[in-house]
This record gives C-alpha cells, sequence and structure tokens, in this order.
C-alpha cells in the first residue's frame, strides 16, 4: 500500500490548506524556477525516464508527446491545452484535483509549458464543474499574484500566461481535437488526423493536450525523481494513480494509489469491501464507461494496470472502477452506457450517428428480453461496424461496452429472452 | 434530442453592464482575431443572466464576437447545457442518469422530479418555479447519486434528502450543497484511509465552501454578486480583466519597487490623451493612471525599466498590466502621431 508520504495529491479531500501557503507548505511550488533551468530536453527526458503513461484514458506515454512538438518555432506559437473536459462515467478525479490541490496543476502547466516551448497554457474545464471552476480561477490569480505565473514565472525566466476556458456539457470534447474545436468556439467535432496537433493544433499552432493528472503529476516527479515515480507499480505501468471507485462498495471513494494494485485490495482497503461481501460481486468497470466489464470471476486475481486489463480485453482506462453487485441488472447497467453514447455521439460520422442509436434500441429489446436469440449476434455484429470506422474513439467506446457484456453474459441475455418467450424464469435468472 | 430555437423569444437581449464588462474581459482571453474561442462562455453568461439562451441573446452575442449568427446557433443547439426553452423561475434540477448513479439509485430521484416537478422532463411545473430533465455524467461519481441545481452539486443523495432539498428550494431556501451522507468530499464514508496527516482547516469541501460564501445557487446572475469581506471574489466573475488580480481592500502602502516616474499633477492645457488607445487599457485603467499623474502618452513612451516596475506595482487590480502589454511600446508609437 502507498503511504501517505508517496502520495502527490496530499489534498485531494481539501481538509488541508487549500491557498498556495498551504500548497507550499505541503512541498508544491518548492524550486520550480530551478527545475525549469534545467533545460527542456532535460525535463522531457525525466518525464520519459519516469514511465508516465497519460492519464486520461488512452495511456500514451507522456514525454513521447511532448517530444513531438517542434524543438525550433517557425513563428507559431506552441500552446499547451490541459484536458479537464472530465466526462466518462465513473471518473470524478480531476476535479478533486482542480478544487483541492489545484496548485499541483498549475506548476504542473508552467513546467509542462516550459518543456515544449509554450508560453501560453489553456485549461479547458467542463461546463458543469463550476465551483470548480471559480476555485480553480482563485488559484490561478493567487499565482499571478505571488509571480508564479506571468512574466518570468517563478523566477524561471519563462513568461507564461495561464488561462481557464470551458465547455457547456459535451462530452465529446474530451477528444483531443474535438476539444480544440470547442476551445476555438465552433461544435465540438473531432478532426482527422493527421495533421496531428503537435503540427497543426489549437489556432493551427503546435499544440500539446495532456488530461489534468498527467500535467499535476510531473513536478512531483522533476522533484522526486523519475526512479521514485517508476518504483510503483509494474514494468511499464509506473507511478502512483487516483482511482475513482463508485457503485455497490460500501464506501465509495476516490483515493491516490500505485499502479498494479490488486482490486481486491483497492477494494477492501479503502471502499469498506463490495457491498454484500467479495463473493457478492457480479462484474466490474474497471476504468470508465468506454471499457469492457470484467465479470466477477476474473475480479478474483485483477491487477489495476494497463497491461494486465488490456489482456482481459479490457483497460485501465481513466481508472474510475464501477463495482455492480449481484443485485444489478448488468444489461441494463451497459444499456445505459448505450443511451450515454447515443446521447453524446457529435453526428459527424454515420456509423457512430447511426449505430449509437441503433445499438441502444436492440440494448433496449434485450433489457425488456423483447428480441430474438439472433439479435445478440446482429448486435456484436454491428458493433464491430461501428468500432474502427469513426473518426474519433467515440464509436469504438460504444461498441466495447457492449462487446463485453456479450462476451460475459450472454447466458443472462439468453435466459432473459427465454423467460419472456415461456413466460416463466430460468434456473440461472432465478437464483 | 431535436434542440431547436423556442417558438416564443423574447424582443430584445442585453447584458447588464457588469456583465458586459465581464464579456468584453473574457474576449481578451484569446489570441488577437481569435475572438470567436469565447462564444462558449458568453452564451453561457446570457443564460445565468437570463435562465435560458434566447435568440435575441445569440444575435447579440454573435454581433460581439463578429461571427455570423448561424455559427452561435450552431454552438447553442450542439452543448446540452443551453437551454433554449424557458426553465423553472427558482431552479433548473439536472439529475445524473448515468450508470454510476443509476446503480445507486438515480432512477429514485427522477421519480421524486417527476412527482414534484414535472411529468416530464424540461416541462415547468404548475407554478412555474420549477424544471428538471435527466443529464449525463455529471463528474461525481463517487459521490452518487447526485444532482446539479443552478451552480450546486448535491451528492450522495437518497429520495428523502432529495424531496427535502427541493421543497427547501420550493421556501424559498437554498439548502446547503454537498454530501448528504455527511462526507466532507470524495473520502470513504467510514473515515480516511489515506492522508490522515492532512486534515483540518476545512469543514466542507471547496465547492460548498464557495456556494456558502456566495448565496449564488440559483440565483440569475448579474455580474455585481459581491459579498463583502476580505475574501478572494471568484475569477468567474472578473470585472475588468481577464486575469483580474481581486485583493478585497486596497494595499495600504504602495509597493516599494522601482522608481516612480515623473508624475504631472494635471493634463497639459487641461487636455489629456485618450490613454484608452493603448490596448489593454480600458476606461477602469485610464482613471487609475490619471489618478496616478499619468495623462499623456509621451509620458509612457519616456518610462525606464524602473519606472515600468514602480507602475506595474502600482496599479491596483491591474498589477503587471504594463509589461504584459506593452504600454511603453505602444505609447511610443501614439505619442509619434
Amino acid at each position: 500500500m502507498l503511504d501517505d508520504k508517496d502520495r502527490i495529491f496530499t489534498n485531494l479531500y481539501g481538509m488541508h490548506d487549500r491557498s498556495l501557503a498551504g500548497a507550499r507548505a505541503r512541498g508544491h511550488w518548492d524550486g520550480t524556477g530551478d527545475l525549469i533551468k534545467q533545460g527542456r530536453d532535460v525535463i522531457v527526458e525525466k518525464v520519459k525516464a519516469s514511465g508516465l503513461r497519460g492519464r486520461g484514458g488512452a495511456g500514451f506515454p507522456t514525454g513521447l508527446k511532448w517530444s513531438f512538438m517542434p524543438k525550433e518555432s517557425d513563428g507559431r506559437p506552441a500552446y499547451l491545452v490541459v484536458n479537464a473536459d472530465e466526462s466518462e462515467p465513473g471518473t470524478c478525479k480531476d476535479r478533486e484535483i482542480m478544487r483541492h490541490d489545484p496548485h499541483t496543476l498549475i506548476e504542473g502547466c508552467l513546467i509542462a509549458s516550459f518543456a515544449m516551448g509554450a508560453h501560453a497554457c489553456y485549461i479547458y474545464i467542463r461546463g458543469e464543474y463550476i465551483r470548480e471552476r471559480e476555485t480553480l480561477q482563485a488559484a490561478i490569480d493567487e499565482c499571478y499574484d505571488a509571480g508564479l505565473v506571468g512574466k518570468n514565472a517563478a523566477k524561471s525566466g519563462w513568461d507564461f500566461d495561464l488561462y481557464l476556458h470551458h465547455g457547456a456539457g459535451a462530452y465529446i470534447c474530451g477528444e483531443e481535437t474535438a476539444l480544440l474545436e470547442s476551445l476555438e468556439g465552433r461544435k465540438g467535432m473531432p478532426r482527422l488526423k493527421p495533421p496531428f496537433p503537435a503540427g497543426v493544433g489549437l489556432y493551427g499552432c503546435p499544440t500539446t493536450v495532456n488530461n489534468v493528472e498527467s500535467i499535476a503529476v510531473v513536478p512531483t516527479i522533476l522533484r522526486r525523481g523519475a526512479d521514485w515515480f517508476s518504483s510503483f507499480g509494474r514494468p511499464n505501468n509506473a507511478g502512483t494513480k487516483i482511482f475513482g471507485i463508485s457503485g455497490h462498495v460500501n464506501h465509495p471513494c476516490v483515493v491516490e494509489e500505485e499502479m498494479s494494485i490488486s482490486l481486491r485490495e483497492l477494494l477492501d482497503r479503502h471502499c469498506g469491501g463490495v457491498r454484500g461481501g467479495w463473493d457478492n460481486i457480479k462484474a466490474v468497470i474497471p476504468g470508465g464507461s468506454s471499457v469492457p466489464c470484467l465479470p466477477g470471476t476474473l475480479c478474483d486475481d485483477a491487477i489495476m494496470d494497463f497491461d494486465w486489463l488490456r489482456e482481459q480485453r479490457s483497460g485501465l482506462g481513466t481508472a474510475a472502477v464501477i463495482v455492480m453487485d449481484q443485485s444489478t441488472d448488468i444489461i441494463k447497467a451497459i444499456w445505459r452506457l448505450s443511451k450515454f453514447y447515443k446521447h453524446e455521439s457529435c453526428g459527424q460520422c454515420t456509423p457512430c450517428r447511426e449505430g449509437t442509436g441503433w445499438m441502444m434500441r436492440v440494448m433496449d429489446r434485450l433489457v425488456k428480453g423483447d428480441a430474438e436469440p439472433e439479435e445478440i449476434d446482429m448486435l456484436l455484429d454491428v458493433t464491430k461496424q461501428v468500432e474502427g470506422h469513426t473518426i474519433c474513439a467515440l464509436g469504438d467506446a460504444a461498441a466495447w461496452p457492449i462487446q463485453g457484456l456479450i462476451r460475459h453474459f450472454r447466458d443472462e441475455i439468453e435466459d432473459r429472452i427465454k423467460a419472456k418467450r415461456t413466460g416463466r424464469m430460468s434456473a440461472v435468472a432465478a437464483e | 434530442m431535436l434542440r431547436r430555437l423556442h417558438p416564443e423569444q423574447p424582443d430584445s437581449f442585453a447584458f447588464t453592464p457588469a456583465n458586459q464588462a465581464w464579456a468584453e474581459a473574457q474576449m481578451t482571453k484569446y489570441p488577437e482575431g481569435r475572438q470567436a474561442s469565447a462564444v462558449i462562455p458568453l452564451l453561457w453568461r446570457a443564460q445565468e443572466q437570463e435562465g435560458w439562451v434566447t435568440k435575441p441573446a445569440i444575435e447579440a452575442i454573435a454581433g460581439m464576437l463578429c461571427l455570423a449568427s448561424i455559427r452561435v446557433l450552431e454552438v447553442a443547439s450542439f452543448y446540452f447545457m443551453f437551454q433554449l426553452r424557458p426553465v423553472g423561475s427558482v431552479a433548473h434540477v439536472q439529475v445524473c442518469g448515468t450508470t454510476s448513479c443509476m446503480i445507486c439509485g438515480a432512477e429514485d430521484l427522477i421519480a421524486v422530479c417527476k412527482d414534484k416537478i414535472a411529468p416530464g422532463a424540461h416541462e415547468l411545473s404548475a407554478d412555474g418555479k420549477f424544471s428538471w430533465e435527466e443529464v449525463e455524467c455529471l463528474g461525481a461519481c463517487a459521490n452518487a447519486p447526485m444532482a446539479q441545481i443552478g451552480k450546486d452539486y448535491y451528492e450522495d443523495l437518497t429520495a428523502e434528502s432529495f424531496a427535502e432539498i427541493l421543497d427547501g428550494f420550493a421556501r424559498g431556501e437554498v439548502p446547503t450543497p454537498g454530501s448528504r451522507k455527511g462526507r466532507s468530499a470524495s473520502e470513504p464514508a467510514g473515515g480516511l484511509t489515506s492522508l490522515t496527516g492532512f486534515v483540518g482547516g476545512h469543514q466542507a469541501n471547496a465547492s460548498v465552501e464557495l456556494a456558502q460564501l456566495w448565496g449564488d445557487t440559483a440565483l440569475r446572475i448579474q455580474g455585481d454578486e459581491q459579498p463583502g469581506g476580505a475574501i478572494r471574489k471568484p475569477a468567474a466573475k472578473p470585472k475588468a480583466s481577464a486575469k483580474p488580480k481581486k485583493k478585497a481592500p486596497p494595499a495600504a502602502e504602495p509597493a516599494q519597487d522601482g522608481v516612480r516616474p515623473t508624475t504631472l499633477e494635471a493634463a497639459r492645457d487641461g487636455v489629456a490623451d485618450d490613454l484608452k488607445r493603448i490596448k489593454g487599457v480600458g476606461p477602469k485603467l485610464e482613471k487609475l493612471l490619471n489618478s496616478l499623474g499619468f495623462y499623456h502618452f509621451d509620458q509612457i513612451a519616456t518610462w525606464t525599466e524602473a519606472e515600468i516596475a514602480w507602475v506595474d506595482q502600482n496599479l491596483e487590480g491591474f498589477k503587471g498590466r504594463v509589461s504584459r502589454d506593452n504600454w511603453v511600446e505602444q505609447a511610443r508609437a501614439l505619442s509619434g502621431e
């Protein structure tokens, strides 16, 4: 288990002093200017060496992403854009960073901006987080007043401006190019890639988009060393990670733990265990709505990191763990996600625009048991036609939960259809 | 869901002066020529002021941002937080219905809404005070089930506690937001399992504290909601600048950094230059500059590094603007005209 001294977000619950003075007392903004004076290559190398993988869901190595930014400016400015559009169902980690430990993020913005030659950074926060926006803006103002942001930020010799921008309730704006479109004042419809944002991003300039947590851990990594960070978790899955656990556990919570912690330890230690005991677990969605669920039988050995979950054809995603006990109607739970994706599809690509609605309507029939057994395979087939045939990953994200459901709970769907037809419950459904 | 403009629209829309100033300040956050970026914040402020987004508001904002109305309309209809029809005059209740909340009882909350407010989403209650809708994940899943009312999150709800909250609003109260399970934020309800050494100082979480400070949970925002007290005003409502430095009472002593430039008692020949022509200087800054003894471009044009530092330090509320916006160079160009 992670000790408090190895936690990066020491004010995650906001019980300690949330002001700049409090953040300094907890070790943030310590020698930031000197960190920056190491030079951008050293910073990028250290972030690469730490093994930090992006915390927004895809798990792309952060240092590598930074190194894609042009070394020499061709006259265009460079931008860092922080993706704080936290909308993935199950995910509620960045909210705690922004309202309770905002200085980790602001300091990270300064260092990351320097490391990619950006003098300006925009934080794009989701529109619903209104108080979080007010808190974060107050913290930014505090940093301007203290000279930590602005001209010669934190006496580093680097001029840096930090702006807070907000959205208005579109999940799709969490996709990096849709976010840039939205930030430019348009509908949040993803752009075709290439060109990638590192070449042509915000306002046509080189841009890197990073998740809040990815940026906020950087200052601590630089201060304590890449080795310290990579000492947590299995190889290729380094570091500490904020987990958000919701659903049927006794005490849902957000907590920072080391990567590769076992699911059981995570739930037992921090969440008071699964409601009704460990054996009452039916399924777990381990990484936010977009990843396929794990059935209870796989949960015993589950390890919470990118690679293990990938091997189980699921994913760590944003590490938003949704726990469902035996009382859950799993078909309905996944149907609700289909409804979510139908609601949030931006409508740009036909397979997604039409497919999400189609999948939701078939899921609707499966929930009621009104379908023909062949429709299960037909649904599976449609998810394959949506997956990989859209500009962004929303089509994939809509398909995967259904694929996971059919993979692991096919008999439950079939039983329901049978029960509806014969008018009696089968042995399994009656359990 | 079809999102169309409401058939009945008001005749006109105008930001209140304070909201107008706020909106203009927002536009300065983006590079020159990229003011369209401000469309979402401006639409949102219009909704905060009026309760919903009206066609005149869309047109007014299009005018401010030099955009075709259709560009603003498509943004307003794309983003779900923009209400395109009138909402309850007291509160619009948004219940999160996505999976985490659903399996924790969000459907019970929706039943409460149907019972207490109106049978259908987006319908006004009989007294016109409330409306409700089911929204997608609001990002407070560890505190499920939850609902957003106005600016605030009400978390860890049950049908009973939720009904109580709605009753409170109906009585004209503003119930305290946050957890109904007695939690501060998203820590485990059974007691801290980490960060036990980092407690003290705060009873409520940051969101709840702000809600209590401003009391503007369900208010229509006029832009001048500023309860007294020496606490920093949240910058969601900056007054004159994009990144305002808000200190409640002005510092008693001017900062001692730098050298005070030569000043004038009054404008030469009684006619001051229009300092607002300097990019970044508005009416308020102009007044401030005049009060410090600066009336002419040629005064500003001759400031040395040390003098710039002094002025930067003494622009109460606008510290650092001289160097940030490069006034001296601008003034040189303007005084040469």
